[in-house]
């Protein structure tokens, strides 16, 4: 521990990333003055694109790790776990601020952004999403505060703090549970447009179900990606004890989806041939099935390589599953095409690389990972060539 | 009570009058077109609330021409009302669904578009070039209806084709009209579909050779309104909250006994990144 200091290190990719940072900015400020039109794709047939479909959906997925391990480490005291705790609570606070900020790029009239919260729309599940979002947002904020003032000493804030964190672990994992479902069910509406490999009334389960099992995925992912830029020992033995959960979490979510498909008799439609039948056979196959297997199998599941490469698998297909909902499964029925313009994806690179760096200036700055026993861990089988 | 409108697609002309007065009472301004061989008058956006289409379809050596108008349906149970987490929809308790930031000036939409997604018919077109967008659509002349006048567009057509009215008499002079004409296909459009809408069409031409959505993913259109889907999922929210808070408390208190108690300040630190 080295006291009050703040250190952030810069290294060229660090300029790199807050290069990405300034641009985007600078285009969110043109957009904000002159309207969505001058810098995005988007028309009446895609009024969503890039920032609700990936920076949105996808932000708001990946952040599931916080939930979820919330839920293993808090509620069911699973304590081989704490190591990895703090990490996932803080990728998930920042992936629900990216999201804020994506939705607040994205709606047209941004000075109306607070009135949901006094006209109540509440049959919509948008109103939903939206509260359960910003007060978990919130929530987060907090649960992050006890770690603050860690640092930055403030007792009688941090003991206010204390008294409060049960309910609001439990606040923290209802709410999320929620709006990750609600973020599904706001697909229902689509009826008649979305492809019906991916439309059912089950879709909010889907969703739920996918953003839960996702969580250890992404703590095993950027858990190591962390280790690699910090020269660490990644937590191996975490990482693999994770697996079984997720791998059966993952096939019951298979069945599911193919008792639902057979249910809804659109079961032959996954094999028509058609563009939507073969994206979602890769999802299936490629992103449901093969982490499956891998996650079977001893002699993968026991390497650093396979439970990295299997868990790398979750968290891709995941975000693709998003991308067939926002994208593939609508193309057909509002015709017209999209593709997001280059100013959106600037922006889209821009909010993730501030988030990258606000992460690694947390982690430098306050006690998010675990000390590690023997400071120099100099040997490291996988090499420390990348340097974050 | 409800109004709606008939629309008789064997009586339109294609003479454009309703577009005309549509712009016209409305004040939107004018795009520019293209013309193009069919002569078709383009797609909704959101200076255009209404447009009337052609459909060519060939009927062995004769060639079938029908124009079909097109605006908003005015759903009985909006979608876009039921998206719209601000209220700024509403079915209004004479028919229209109108927009509340342009009609009654309640300027509480955000503009996220969700009402776009919803629409079944993909109606609401969104001003793209503007900073502080609206949402623009057909407003069934709300401001003309509550005067007692009919629709701008219904008082313009010349042939009858719109007529304004009671729905539940337009619905019964509509079947009256199918029964005395077998030219008339057997269905009246906007009667069931998405759980009825206030505008309805009759044809004697298939409905789905005229562009009608009538069939999508080779299943007829559903006839539920589509708010009651959503709300069948959104209905069970409090309950969740509540069972699934009272479990995890419950499974967090019993589990607490067995756990060790942690000095979490021992057990995170700081990464140097000089190392
Ligand atoms: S047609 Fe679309 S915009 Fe018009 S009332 Fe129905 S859902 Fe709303
Ligand atoms: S764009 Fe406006 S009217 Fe449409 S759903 Fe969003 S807030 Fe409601
Ligand atoms: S009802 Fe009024 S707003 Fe709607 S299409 Fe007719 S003239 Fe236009």
């Amino acid at each position: 521990m080295y006291g009050r200091n703040w250190s952030f290190r810069i290294t060229w990719f660090r300029i790199l990333m807050i290069i990405f940072v300034l641009i985007a900015a600078a285009a969110a400020l043109y957009r904000f003055v002159y309207g969505l039109g001058a810098i995005t794709n988007l028309s009446d047939e895609w009024p969503w694109g890039l920032w609700i479909g990936f920076d949105l959906l996808c932000g708001i997925a990946l952040a599931g790790g916080g939930f979820s391990t919330a839920l293993v480490v808090h509620v069911l005291h699973k304590d081989k776990y704490l190591p990895i705790a703090r990490a996932a609570l803080l990728t998930s606070l920042l992936g629900y601020i990216i999201a804020m900020v994506s939705l607040f790029l994205d709606i047209g009239r941004w000075f109306n952004f607070w009135r949901p919260f006094f006209y109540w729309g509440f049959h919509s599940v948008l109103f939903e999403v939206f509260w359960c979002i910003s007060i978990y947002t919130t929530i987060q904020v907090l649960e992050f505060g006890d770690i603050f003032f860690e640092k930055v000493k403030f007792p009688a804030l941090k003991k206010i703090l204390g008294y409060l964190m049960t309910p609001l672990l439990i606040l923290g994992i209802i709410l999320p549970s929620l709006h990750q479902s609600s973020l599904g069910s706001l697909y229902i509406v689509a009826i008649d447009k979305l492809y019906p490999l991916w439309w059912s009334m089950l879709i909010p389960f889907f969703f739920v179900w996918s953003a839960f099992f996702l969580g250890p995925a992404m703590v095993t992912v950027e858990g190591t990606l962390a280790a690699r830029a910090y020269g660490r020992d990644p937590e191996l033995p975490v990482f693999q004890s994770l697996t079984k959960m997720t791998m059966w979490m993952m096939i019951i979510y298979f069945i599911v989806k193919m008792i639902d498909l057979n249910y809804r008799g659109v079961f032959g439609m996954a094999f028509n041939g058609s563009y939507e039948s073969n994206m979602f056979l890769i999802e299936m196959i490629v992103f449901i099935l093969l982490p499956i297997f891998m996650y079977a199998i001893p002699s993968i599941r026991t390497k650093l390589w396979g439970v990295v490469t299997a868990s790398l698998l979750v968290v891709v297909g995941v975000v693709f599953n998003r991308m067939n909902v926002v994208f593939t499964g609508m193309a057909k029925s509002v015709g017209g095409s999209y593709f997001p313009s280059i100013w959106e994806f600037l922006i889209t690179i821009g909010m993730w690389s501030a988030l990258a760096l606000a992460y690694l200036f947390i982690v430098e700055n306050f006690s998010i990972l675990p000390k590690e026993e023997h400071t120099h861990s100099t040997h490291t089988n996988y090499g420390t060539g990348f340097q974050a | 009570m409800s109004k709606g409108v008939l629309v008789d697609v064997t009586r339109c002309i294609d003479c454009k009058s309703c577009m005309v007065a549509c712009k016209v009472w409305n004040d939107l301004p004018s795009r520019k077109t293209e013309f193009s061989n069919d002569l078709d008058a383009g797609s909704l956006n959101s200076d255009t609330y209404t447009v009337v289409n052609n459909s060519i379809s060939e009927n062995g050596d004769e060639v079938i021409w029908r124009f079909v108008k097109r605006q908003c349906m005015h759903c009985l149970e909006p979608a876009c009302e039921s998206a719209c987490f601000t209220h700024s929809f509403v079915k209004t308790k004479e028919g229209a669904v109108i927009y509340k930031p342009t009609v009654l000036d309640q300027d509480y939409c955000v503009g996220c578009r969700y009402c776009m997604i919803a629409c079944p018919f993909d109606i609401p077109a969104f001003q793209w070039e503007k900073a502080f967008p609206y949402v623009e659509k057909c407003t069934f002349c709300y401001d003309r209806t509550q005067q007692g006048l009919q629709t701008a567009c219904a008082q313009a057509c010349p042939t009858g084709t719109l007529q304004f009215g009671e729905r539940e008499e337009l619905l019964a002079e509509a079947w009256q009209r199918i029964n005395n004409n077998p030219k008339y296909i057997k269905h009246v459009y906007g009667e069931k579909e998405y759980g009825g809408t206030s505008w309805l069409y009759i044809s004697d031409v298939p409905f789905a050779q005229l562009g009608f959505k009538t069939e999508v993913f080779n299943r007829p259109v559903t006839e539920k309104a589509i708010p009651s889907l959503t709300w069948q999922v959104l209905k069970w929210t409090p309950f969740i909250f509540v069972g699934w808070g009272a479990l995890l408390t419950a499974m967090r208190a019993y589990t607490k006994r067995r756990a060790t108690v942690h000095n979490e300040e021992e057990l995170y630190g700081p990464v140097d990144p000089k190392e």
